[in-house]
């Protein structure tokens, strides 16, 4: 257990079997209420007050238990465990996965310090982490572009982040306040493989390089 | 309690004078000070307030030449003159002569540790004199000493932000909603730009910081122009507004490594360590075996440079 390769948000869901489709008690159903009164429950049993020097991020950490009766709340007890709340659990009722695992996507937060220890936690306690933040997706990253992007052919700038940087553009928000003939910025957020990363930014340095933009990059690597 | 040193200061800025004042708070004595056309220089200590006084009112600092500050009885160099690029003088001059007279260095002056790093190990390797260099990098924030504390091996990068100027800026410009040119001239008003903010704003400043904290990860090897550097003058506010819709925002961000030094605007976490507001520096230190150290504080300022380096002083053998 543990090293789990990291998989797309709906391989699962696509392969789930119809079979063996039982939620266990305590998962409760998939529906917005359950997860809040889970969430609830587990805040009012810990009831930390977490400190921090920065203040909380919320996560999303996707879980796969065990079809086993009691196996949630043990599962999660490691985030209030190491400072995290616990926002809402989405148990995807009648998917289970092809390991016959149940697939279970948990919204958080906790200081961003924290963050790791609670990643490690669940990996302690068995729990088999399939997605924890950043490695969504394999990996996330966003990216501010500064420039005349619409002068400068914006939709090319995404085929060639597309094709050079193999890079899949998940969205784009564009802030042009003085109209598009003017400087504007764009934030996107790009899907890069696990371990591309760096060479994906390294191919979207050249391309604004060429483009005469300015790129701003997230900074990797270790929490910020 | 570290020995009592003589200490004979070049600089009378905001940093030459508070060392010159806060220096018999520390235990130790000055015998020189000078500035630029004049010196005041005693072997049984100056007069500080004297010759603050002086200095502040727009008289000569003294009646003696700056070149006399070397010929008097001294213990420590303090290196306070302007930090210039390429060949770093006069400060590495001046820090050459202590040396080649077994002289030890104290720098707040970053151009010599930064441009000229090789030639000052190999100065002070053939002098009974050391140098050290804390108030180079981040002010009052200790940065190098917990370096040599975590031994510099034991360390892989270091990253973070060490401009509070250009800070100061991304964080108003974020908060206000307001555009560089704006926020920039608010600073220079407030006194935390320059009237020449360039160095602050390109990521010069920054960029010799962690050039020189490369030297110290890797032994030398790295001066400026090995530094791949960007600055914030093309970070438009709505830059900062898609960033912050995301949940971070916009700092100037530098990082050492043995491999090179990179500085420029990066996407951080709002909330995250590393995005310290207003003036504020903060440096995160990567360890081998303990993981991340993250200290922040006033990365500027004459008192706050001052105790770097009365802090480097303290930590000198007796002559
Ligand atoms: N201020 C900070 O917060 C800070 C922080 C870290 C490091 N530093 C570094 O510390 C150094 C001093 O900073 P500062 O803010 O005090 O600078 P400053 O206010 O510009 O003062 C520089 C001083 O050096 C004098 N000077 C120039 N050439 C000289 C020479 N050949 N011989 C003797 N004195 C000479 C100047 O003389 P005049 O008065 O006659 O012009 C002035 O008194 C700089 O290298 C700076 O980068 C500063």
């Amino acid at each position: 257990m543990g090293n789990e390769p990291v998989v797309g948000p709906n391989d699962d869901r696509d392969a789930a079997a119809e079979s063996g489709s039982d939620a266990t008690a305590e998962t409760a159903d998939a529906d917005a209420d359950a997860g809040a009164d889970v969430g609830s429950e587990t805040e009012a049993e810990t009831g930390t007050e977490t400190e921090t020097d920065g203040g909380v991020r919320p996560y999303t950490v996707r879980l796969e238990l065990v079809d086993e009766p009691g196996e949630l709340l043990r599962a999660l007890s490691p985030i209030s465990d190491n400072g995290g709340n616990l926002l809402s659990i989405h148990h995807e009722r009648g998917n289970i996965t092809p390991r016959g695992h149940i697939p279970v996507e948990v919204d958080l937060e906790c200081p961003p310090e924290r963050f790791d220890d609670i990643v490690e936690g669940l990996r302690d306690a068995g729990v088999n982490v399939i997605q924890a933040g950043a490695e969504r997706y394999g990996e996330e990253i966003s990216i501010v572009f500064v420039g005349h992007l619409v002068e400068n052919d914006l939709s090319e700038t995404l085929s060639r982040i597309e094709s050079e940087a193999e890079a899949a553009v998940i969205d784009l928000s564009l802030a042009a306040p003085d109209g598009t003939d003017a400087t504007s910025s764009a934030r996107l957020r790009l899907a890069v493989d696990s371990g591309r990363t760096d060479a994906a930014l390294e191919s979207i340095r050249s391309i604004g390089a060429d483009k005469d933009l300015t790129i701003v990059e997230p900074l990797l690597g270790g929490e910020a | 309690m570290a020995a009592s040193q003589r200490l004979a200061i070049l600089g009378a800025g905001d940093v030459g004078r508070s060392v010159a004042d806060l220096a018999s708070e520390y235990g130790h004595e000055v015998v020189a000070l000078a500035d630029s056309t004049t010196a005041t220089v005693d072997p049984d200590g100056i007069d500080v307030a004297a010759a603050l006084d002086r200095k502040l009112g727009d008289d000569e600092i003294g009646a003696d030449d700056p070149a006399a500050v070397f010929e008097t009885d001294y213990d420590v160099l303090v290196e306070a003159t302007p930090t210039t690029l390429g060949d770093a003088d006069p400060g590495f001059t001046h820090a050459k002569r202590a040396l080649e007279t077994d002289h030890h260095v104290v720098l707040a002056n970053k151009g010599p540790v930064a441009e000229r790093y090789g030639e000052l190990r190999e100065l002070e390797a053939d002098s009974a004199g050391s140098i050290r260099f804390e108030a180079t990098v981040g002010g009052a924030i200790p940065v190098l000493s917990t370096i040599e504390d975590s031994t510099p091996h034991a360390v892989t990068a270091v990253r973070g932000v060490l401009n509070g100027t250009a800070n100061f800026i991304l964080t108003r410009m974020a908060a206000e909603g307001l555009d560089y040119e704006h926020v920039l001239a608010e600073a220079q008003d407030l006194g935390v730009a320059e009237a020449d903010p360039t160095f602050d704003v390109d990521g010069t400043d920054a960029a010799l910081k962690f050039v020189i904290l490369a030297n110290v990860l890797a032994d030398g090897g790295f001066s400026l122009d090995d530094a791949t550097v960007e600055g914030i003058q093309n970070i438009p506010g709505s830059a900062l507004d898609l960033a912050a819709e995301d949940g971070r925002t916009i700092r100037l961000i530098g990082e050492a490594t043995r491999d090179g030094v990179r500085v420029g605007p990066r996407l951080v976490p709002e909330n995250g360590a590393l995005a310290v507001t207003g003036t504020r520096n903060i440096v995160q230190i990567k360890t081998r075996n303990a993981g991340s150290l993250h200290s922040s504080g006033r990365g500027a300022g004459g008192p706050e440079t001052a105790t770097a380096v009365l802090s480097d002083v303290g930590r000198l053998p007796p002559l």
